[in-house]
């Protein structure tokens, strides 16, 4: 059971819902406690998961840490977790995300109890997914991760100026776009259609597997009917894809992103997005091998879609947010190829790319929030000439956006790459071009941004004067983040080590070998 | 201590420096002390490349480490390869940095000490990424570092942020080098698929027993060498480094001159071997450059800005190093690398040195400098005559070496584009002396010497100018080319009309440059207008690209999410109208009920 | 006697109930109907408990009464807050399900 007999993933798992019930019901009317409740016990997640990911033995891979308890033995569900080289990277990933977005949302006013109690709750369900093994608890944990954030871009998310034009100009007016309760509402129904499709495949492969036991393990041994996997692998890619930004089911990512407040989108588009891509890969591709043969094509194809549509649109915003939020759509495309190449390179790539894009995008949304906080403004062409004023924040934005472009020595590079290598060696090389094309049209519309608010002049009209640097606890956040960039970026085999011990016997299931 | 562990220490010194200066923020705002201990560590490297020149072993020596692991063994690894092309490499860039960071102290003299704390820590990382790409042992170590060096160059151009034309500058030599670099990325991907290695040992071996698969090979050499086009300024990608520019002179000098620009010539000749099994690339490589050359040359001589001067005569040198290479000669071209190293540097440094006395780049606000500033008068002259190629400097013997490889080559045509270009080179950089220093009117201002710490880094290039060529002259230069006995002649004989013809032009006057430009009128527009390549570009970009981003922004706002706003309106719509339905009463629910009830027993009665 | 009679006994009080609950405006008197509308069952219950001869029918016929007694009470004592809040009891204008 566990690690030495410590169920230590139940311990990352539970420890943030712990948290946010000490926060509901002890650190009512206390600000700082709740914050401090919030940073310890996501620090203790973060530390404990740092301690498994050094404790994996890559030597005998598989599935690792394994705890067991049964809840209803008549239908074969059973609280079920363990670790392997992909889910521990994503739980590492969670850890240090929500640990920064505790810090990055230090200076939230309002009903800052809530807030910090839902955040946690959303935590517990985005580290459940990523160890349980359970399809179950997996889908319990997936909709206790998704449905959250309704409330959290709800309450506390921002508005943003959507002009409705065109032909369904009407539509837009009558949906109200822009505002941040149609954010909400349209990110939840996206992400919750996506659900009902992974709940048929997930109880379709539970029937066709003898109706015995929901266990992942069991699955997996089950050879399943051809045709059956065609069809569900479809079910999941399409239901995962929604969470995962596949086009042209992303649109609910710009706008829920934008909208939402700082640590939310730092959570959603750092690891929520991948808890989609991390489905397709451990479900799709993990239980439905010809499935996935059958339709590696259409996901390699819309990917590459996703990588230059992304970044044209990304250089078409005018505002911040949504130019980092359409380039996770971008990004989101590379973790999806890497997948679809079906090779030990891009695979790796794939599961890097969920990491390094988690950070950067993580980096990216915090610092987003800070410039939002100081100079209330969005609009990236009104702003200017930053740089003096907040030297730090430059910076860090400068380098996430050089992980962003993939610069070398800073992690997105590494996962690029390895996704370029994997593109040639599949069996559609040309996907090789749009995704290196994609990388140049990155570089284009980030260094724009950076300069642009960073760079030049401060606007003469004297809306943004003396504004502050990044202060006290939000350089945790920032700085923890910048390390990982540049410390996966220069030593990448600490992650690829465990990745690939995942990653082999996954693409050996798949019948082709590295 | 034996070679590698030299080279490991050359490349460690800066690294440890930049980390110190990036991560102790008080170490860094202070300002001439970040200097001091980026200066001592590169000074480190210096000695250890010396030592390492000195000691250098006859075999290459490699040392390798895993990077990217992968089944079955690594499928990447970082390490250090030191051979003779390597180690004398690792000496210009350890030497010109050195130079140059020291005479940056004087030169930034009146910046904040936390942006002179800035500026030496981006030095830093230059030096560390510059050896580490000289020293790169396989295709992705290279690659890794030479996109650092293109970081660095972006964040030194733009060192003084808060001028728009420097942002603009360094984003634009960004873009322009990471067009180049996507084909380099292709190149290695596919050269990965066809020998599944980057290594550089590896690949070679394969090539020497004809075990590399040639299918496609030639596409391949050829992206590499769209990296090294964008880099080393070659045209049509060269737009970039004039506007270069606008950083501090001091890294003009090393970045934009010496060192990082020749990366593209360096990594031609590192894998040279590779690029011998595709002749056809090689001679795009030779007309590529040479038309460069010549163009650049036409571009320098109507700038009225010295540095932009200095900028084009490095793209057109550049060129020459090209033509070298593509025409087979890559010991002539690594040559020139070097020689033009010292003496492009030395001329940076000395322009430098020009602009912080008279305050202005403009030259025609400049004269008679050669009464105020004779040592930088001197010394800014040592670096013209060797780029000019006049016996005994170090240029005459590696431009010589240029020539004679290219007509050895074969190159015909290639060849008269470069003996023009020798003599274009010579008139403009004359005619800049003959303004900047002689002339008949005095500058604005009271321009003065600069002081030691500034002169001392130009002393020592222009000695290091004259010294190598009068060493060479003497022993009869076992780099001597071997070409005809006339090319040294007819490229003296070029240089000297054109320094000659500079002359009668801009000091006697008894040629009049307006009539000059009359006559060659349509090449006089198009040089100043830089041959529309730039307005072409920018055309590119804003209409094509940012046009088309907005066309696909629109898009996706109003075609692909409007659809899913109709879904939703549509929604809305029939809930409204259902919603009519919903009277609050619990009475009509009821009837609901009741009525449905009733339907049931009917159905299930009369079934 | 036979079971019919019994049925049709509680499928008229069912059907008095029914129309109690459907065309009352007052409150209370729907909450009579619901009463007899439960009664019904419970006759129901007993009559079938009586002719098979099982006991369960008569436990859930328990069950039913003391649930019953629950109701009630729940049910007036909404109906008085209700009357507290609106001042009325009428049920045509409890309407806030409207929509």
């Amino acid at each position: 059971m566990g690690w030495n007999g410590i169920p230590i993933l139940t311990l990352i798992t539970w420890a943030p819902f712990v948290g946010a019930m000490l926060i509901m019901f002890t650190a009512r009317h206390h600000p700082l406690a709740v914050r401090l409740i919030g940073a310890v016990t996501t620090g203790i997640s973060l530390v404990l998961s740092l301690a498994v990911y050094l404790a994996y033995d890559t030597e005998a891979a598989g599935f690792q840490f394994y705890e067991k308890i049964s809840l209803v033995p008549p239908l074969g569900i059973s609280y079920e977790v363990a670790a392997d080289g992909i889910s521990l990277i994503l739980v590492l990933l969670t850890s240090i995300i929500i640990f920064s977005g505790v810090f990055a949302s230090w200076t939230v006013q309002t009903r800052s109890q809530e807030f910090y109690a839902l955040l946690l709750v959303l935590v517990t369900g985005v580290f459940g997914v990523f160890v349980s093994l359970d399809l179950f608890v997996f889908f319990l944990f997936y909709e206790l991760a998704v449905l959250p954030m309704y409330l959290l871009i709800g309450i506390w998310g921002s508005s943003a100026q959507v002009r409705p034009r065109g032909i369904f100009g009407w539509a837009m007016r009558e949906t109200g776009v822009g505002s941040k309760e149609y954010a909400a509402m349209k990110l939840t129904l996206y992400l919750l259609l996506g659900s009902a499709f992974i709940l048929v495949g997930i109880l379709a492969l539970y029937m066709a597997a003898g109706g015995s036991s929901f266990s992942f393990l069991e699955m997996e041994g089950a050879a399943f009917d051809p045709v059956l996997q065609r069809w569900v692998f479809l079910l999941f890619y399409v239901g995962f894809g929604v969470l995962a930004g596949i086009w042209p089911l992303h649109t609910w990512s710009p706008d829920g992103h934008a909208s939402a407040p700082t640590a939310v989108s730092m959570l959603h588009a750092g690891v929520l997005m991948k808890l989609g891509a991390y489905g397709i890969v451990r479900l799709g591709m993990g239980l439905l091998p010809e499935g996935t043969h059958d339709w590696v094509w259409l996901v390699g194809t819309i990917a590459t879609i996703n990588i230059v549509y992304g970044a044209l649109s990304a250089m078409a915003q005018t505002d911040l947010k949504y130019v980092i939020a359409y380039s996770s759509v971008s990004h989101m495309g590379i973790v999806m190829l890497g997948a679809a190449t079906l090779t030990e390179a891009g695979l790796n790539g794939a599961v890097f790319q969920m990491f390094a894009h988690g950070i950067m995008t993580g980096l990216f949304f915090a610092l987003v929030g800070l410039v939002y906080e100081k100079a209330h403004s969005r609009e990236i062409f009104k702003m200017g000439g930053f740089g003096r004023m907040m030297p730090g924040i430059a910076t860090a934005f400068t380098l996430g956006g050089l992980s962003s472009l993939g610069l070398p020595a800073t992690s997105g590079f590494v996962a690029e790459f390895l996704t370029f290598l994997g593109a040639w060696r599949s069996a559609h090389s040309w996907w090789l071009f749009p995704a290196v094309a994609g990388t140049f049209l990155t570089a284009v519309y980030v260094l724009r941004v950076v300069k642009q608010i960073f760079w030049g002049e401060v606007p003469a009209h004297g809306e943004f004067h003396d504004l502050p640097d990044a202060r006290g606890p939000e350089w945790v956040a920032l700085v923890l983040l910048m390390f990982v960039i540049v410390l996966f970026g220069m030593v990448p085999w600490i992650a690829v080590y465990p990745i690939d011990t995942a990653t082999v016997p996954l693409l050996t299931r798949l019948g082709v070998r590295p | 201590m034996n070679a590698g562990t030299l080279a490991l220490a050359a490349l460690g010194l800066p690294f440890c420096s930049f980390v110190l200066l990036a991560v102790v923020p008080p170490l860094r705002r202070a300002g001439r002390v970040a200097g001091a201990l980026s200066i001592a560590a590169i000074g480190g490297s210096l000695l250890a490349s010396l030592v390492l020149g000195r000691t250098l072993p006859r075999e290459s020596v490699e040392l390798t480490w895993p990077w990217l692991p992968a089944e079955g063994g690594p499928m990447a690894t970082v390490g250090i390869l030191v051979d003779h092309l390597a180690a004398s490499m690792l000496v210009l860039v350890a030497l010109v940095s050195f130079l140059v960071q020291l005479y940056s102290l004087g030169y930034l003299e009146h910046e904040t000490p936390p942006a002179l704390g800035r500026y030496y820590a981006y030095h830093s990382l230059f030096a560390f990424s510059m050896l580490g790409l000289v020293l790169a042992s396989n295709f992705l170590q290279m690659f890794i570092f030479w996109e650092l060096v293109g970081l660095c160059s972006y964040l030194l151009i733009g060192f003084w942020y808060t001028k728009p034309e420097a942002a603009r500058a360094a984003v634009k030599a960004f873009w322009v080098t990471k067009a180049g670099d996507l084909g380099f990325i292709i190149g290695i991907v596919l050269l990965w698929g066809q020998a599944g290695t980057f290594q550089f040992s590896g690949l070679f071996q394969m090539a020497a027993d004809r075990t590399l698969p040639t299918a496609g090979l030639a596409l391949i050499m050829f992206l590499i060498y769209l990296g090294a086009v964008g880099k080393s300024a070659q045209f049509p990608l060269h737009v970039w480094l004039p506007d270069a520019m606008e950083g501090p002179t001091p890294v003009s000098a090393l970045i934009h001159a010496a060192t990082m620009v020749a990366a593209g010539v360096y990594l031609v000749s590192r894998v040279y071997p590779l690029f011998l099994l595709t002749p056809d690339v090689l001679a795009l490589i030779g007309w590529v450059g040479a038309f460069t050359a010549l163009l650049a040359a036409t571009l320098g001589l109507v700038q009225a800005d010295i540095k932009r001067v200095l900028a084009y005569s490095t793209v057109s040198q550049l060129g020459f190093m090209m033509a070298a290479l593509g025409a087979g000669a890559a010991a002539a071209g690594f040559f020139h690398l070097l020689t033009h190293g010292l003496f492009k540097a030395l001329l940076f440094l000395g322009a430098g040195a020009v602009i912080h006395a008279v305050g202005t780049n403009d030259i025609w606000k400049m004269g008679r400098l050669y009464r105020a500033m004779p040592q930088t008068a001197i010394v800014f002259l040592v670096g013209t005559l060797a780029l000019a190629g006049i016996w005994p400097f170090a240029g005459f013997f590696s431009k010589d070496a240029v020539l004679a490889g290219v007509w050895e080559g074969g190159l015909t045509t290639p060849f008269l584009m470069l003996a023009l270009t020798v003599f274009l080179t010579a008139f403009y950089m004359f005619r800049v002396v003959f303004v900047v220093f002689f002339g008949n009117r005095p500058a604005e201002g009271h321009p003065h010497d600069v002081p030691l710490v500034m002169s001392g880094p130009l002393w020592i290039l222009a000695i290091l100018t004259l010294g190598w060529g009068i060493s060479l002259a003497a022993s009869g230069g076992e780099e001597k080319a071997h070409g005809p006995e006339w090319i040294p002649w007819l490229a003296s004989g070029l240089a000297v009309a054109g320094i000659v013809f500079a002359w009668l032009t801009y000091q006697k006057r008894a040629v009049s440059a307006d009539a000059l430009a009359r006559t060659f009128r349509p090449l006089y527009v198009a040089a100043l207008s830089k041959f529309w390549l730039d307005d072409l570009y920018g055309g590119i970009y804003r209409g094509l690209l940012l046009g088309f981003s907005r066309l696909v922004g629109w898009v996706d706002r109003y075609l692909v999410d409007g659809l899913v706003n109709l879904a939703s309106a549509w929604t809305l719509r029939w809930g409204d109208g259902l919603r009519r339905i919903q009277t609050g009463r619990a009475q009509d629910y009821l009837y609901g009920v009741a009525f449905g009830l009733l339907l049931v027993i009917v159905w299930s009665y009369w079934r | 006697m036979g079971l019919q009679p019994y049925l049709i006994l509680a499928a008229c009080l069912f059907t008095i109930g029914l129309f109690g609950v459907l065309t009352r405006r007052n409150a209370i008197g729907i909450l009579l109907g619901i009463e007899l509308m439960l009664n019904a069952v419970n006759v129901n219950l007993v009559a079938f408990a009586r002719f098979t001869g099982e006991t369960a029918g008569l436990i859930f016929a328990l069950f039913t009464i003391s649930i019953t007694v629950a109701e009630v009470a729940l049910g007036l004592a909404i109906v008085i807050l209700i009357f507290r809040v609106r001042r009325t009891v009428e049920a045509d204008n409890l309407d806030l399900l409207k929509g």
